[in-house]
């Protein structure tokens, strides 16, 4: 599950433009998988057989694209302007190494050295439009060779594992989701079951809409990765969660109140096989599920998520060990839905 | 039954949003006598449904209340929380909550903040009176919704009581279910679920439903109060609200001349209902599929979402007058 998780978020899958990450989890997928179609938007819906043949009626989604930045116009001097692609904190830009287009060709983010920056500017990150992306063209007619404006920006892929059984790499969330739900089609399913690798959820869930209605579960189980606010300074109630505590079971977000039974059964699933669980203590955020459960006549939606820190940013940090506890926990879950069925 | 007996019922029973068992059950004992089916759907939503030929005619209304939702429990025995719907720290402080289990408690501020003008939600926690994380996990867990405790009760002709905000609709709802004798539609009562995390029961239940006409029974503001900002049109007192806009919907105009027509012929106090923001059932019901027909009853309704609300009982009586009367009077849309 790590070394699949190093391959996914190594892939460049800025929204809209999921290509890669896509055609290798298709090839991934492929041995295991009873169908495999890509849909008008681009999520990729892979139809598994299971012992009970329930059809529909389970799905289970992560979504491929991450955030990153699309470049918006090439300058005289030959530096990048850009915008972001989702929800990213400019502070976090500065200094980054970043990768531009399908070549991923090497740029830095820099800003106004200090010695020429005014006290105001220094007390505030500074706006989008103050930040460029240096690729080391000469000038215009150089970096127009080999960029255009709408060509993504990607975060580097520099993968390490660090501390007390710690990971850092960028778009954790979500090829977290997707490495678990690759590691289940490799199994033998208690039930059938839809597996989508979604697009565009960081620009609003948007993938969702197009799948949810085609595929029309009657149970939907979201697989994530979730803010983590465990930092200095932060008081224990606002920590939203903590990498190492367990899966987080999605029960409230910013845009879906989850299904209460199906968060209990998860909750008692955990419990009765000693896996550590948590909730989020601060409600933000939202997930495929938002748009999954308000579907047709409705869907009930549940979900398992990854505690990451410095989510959407090309450092993220999860815990090793949440990992398989999240693979764990979900397998029981379909084994619970397999028998209730 | 009496109103304060239904309400009574109503308004104890237990149903924040996404925790909606309780009322549904209660709901579900109350209109069975008057309807021929009903079900539950993936989002919890109570569909009650009395056959009959015509038009589909739908009443909502939603059974969910505000509430506080524990997502943190300190190891002193403090439980932090997220509100459920629009909630201010300045109304709910050293109130009292309840959980589904039986378990009480107080909403309470910190010492520190007693004098913050600008309390915040986030500062206020929840004392159950536990003296360590352990006491308290053994009644209380997080994911585990509370809400306020209150007893209803009736004085000049007023009701005071908390969620009355919408168990009021409710109580209409099934007072109307009880008095439609001949129906001109196929008739559907809903019961929705997460209106106040944002209509968001509703929508699906509305698709599955696929009505012509969706009339969303829900309390509106009063413009009574002194320092009125004239954010409402509606009074307590004055009869039901027909809904003309709110911060959701327009209501088609034919229909809310209907709605007028029907009240006018039976001789049931109506006013015009304009509310300024908020939003209600009916903004929901209003965009499904191709298009609904979408209407509403309002029911003026004080300090909405503090633990106690007031209405006046003579609104209810005359929109669930108003209900089973449209329920019974033909509409011909454009």
């Amino acid at each position: 599950m790590l070394n699949l998780l190093k391959q996914l978020c190594a892939l460049s899958g800025v929204s809209s433009w999921e290509d890669e990450v896509r055609d290798f989890i298709r090839a991934k997928a492929e041995p295991y998988a009873d169908s495999i179609r890509m849909d008008t938007i681009g999520n990729l819906i892979v139809f598994k057989k299971g012992k009970k043949p329930t059809g529909n009626k389970l799905l289970l989604s992560a979504h491929m694209d991450e955030v990153g930045l699309m470049v918006k116009r090439v300058e005289e001097d030959g530096t990048l302007r850009f915008d972001t692609v989702g929800g990213i904190d400019r502070r976090i830009l500065i200094g980054k190494t970043v990768y531009v287009g399908q070549s991923h060709l090497p740029g830095i983010i820099g800003s106004k050295p200090i010695h020429l920056t005014s006290r105001d500017e220094r007390r505030q990150a500074p706006k989008l439009d103050k930040l460029y992306l240096d690729i080391g063209a000469r000038d215009q007619a150089e970096a127009e060779r080999y960029v255009r404006p709408g060509d993504i920006i990607t975060f580097g892929p520099e993968w390490q594992e660090f501390g007390n059984g710690l990971l850092k790499a960028k778009a954790i969330d979500d090829r977290v989701g997707c490495a678990v739900m690759l590691k289940l089609l490799e199994e033998e399913l208690p039930l059938d079951c839809n597996f989508v690798f979604s697009c565009q959820e960081e620009v609003g869930t948007r993938g969702a809409f197009g799948y949810s209605f085609a595929l029309r579960p009657e149970i939907a189980m979201i697989l994530e990765g979730t803010t983590a606010a465990d930092l200095p300074g932060v008081r224990e109630d606002q920590k939203v969660c903590v990498p190492g505590d367990g899966p987080v079971i999605s029960l409230v977000d910013g845009g879906t109140m989850y299904d209460r039974e199906l968060f209990e059964t998860l909750r008692d699933l955990a419990d009765a096989h000693g896996i550590p669980w948590q909730v989020k203590r601060m409600v933000a955020g939202g997930t495929d599920a938002r748009t999954i459960q308000r579907s047709r006549a409705g869907v009930r939606v549940t979900g398992l998520s990854d505690a990451v820190r410095y989510i959407h940013s090309p450092s993220s940090v999860a815990a090793i060990s949440d990992l398989d506890s999240i693979l764990k926990l979900a397998r029981l879950f379909l084994q619970r839905v397999a028998e209730e069925a | 039954m009496e109103w304060m007996e239904l309400l009574n019922q109503l308004t104890r029973a237990f149903g924040p949003s996404g925790s909606e068992g309780g009322i549904r059950k209660t709901i579900t004992d109350l209109i069975a006598p008057y309807v021929d089916e009903i079900k539950t759907d993936a989002m919890g939503n109570l569909i009650a449904h009395r056959k009959g030929e015509g038009k589909r005619l739908l009443f909502s209304a939603h059974m969910d209340s505000v509430g506080l939702l524990v997502t943190h429990v300190e190891k002193e025995g403090w439980l932090r929380f997220h509100q459920l719907g629009g909630l201010t720290a300045q109304d709910i402080r050293r109130q009292g909550v309840v959980f589904e289990n039986g378990t009480r408690g107080v909403i309470a501020v910190p010492e520190d903040k007693e004098e913050d003008r600008d309390l915040k939600r986030a500062d206020l926690f929840i004392d159950v009176g536990a003296d360590s994380r352990e006491e308290a996990l053994k009644q209380v867990r997080p994911g585990d919704a509370c809400v306020y405790t209150g007893t209803p009760f009736a004085q000049n002709g007023k009701v005071f009581s908390n969620y009355l905000d919408d168990r009021a609709g409710c109580a209409v709802l099934i007072e109307a279910a009880r008095r439609i004798q001949n129906p001109q539609y196929d008739l559907y009562f809903l019961f929705s679920t997460q209106e106040e995390v944002g209509t968001r029961g509703v929508k699906p239940a509305a698709f599955g439903i696929d009505p012509d006409i969706g009339i969303a029974v829900d309390v509106t503001g009063s413009d009574d109060l002194p320092g009125s900002d004239r954010w409402c049109s509606s009074v307590l007192g004055k009869g039901a609200g027909i809904k003309v806009m709110d911060g959701s919907v327009v209501c088609q105009p034919e229909l809310v001349a209907w709605m007028s027509a029907v009240a006018e012929a039976a001789e049931i106090p109506v006013q015009q209902d304009i509310l300024r923001s908020g939003g209600t059932d009916a903004g929901a019901i209003q965009v499904t599929r191709g298009g609904v027909w979408a209407g509403g009853i309002d029911i003026p309704c004080r300090y909405t979402h503090a633990p106690v609300e007031v209405c006046a009982l003579s609104d209810l009586e005359a929109a669930a007058a108003l209900a089973a009367r449209l329920a019974e009077s033909g509409f011909d849309g454009r």
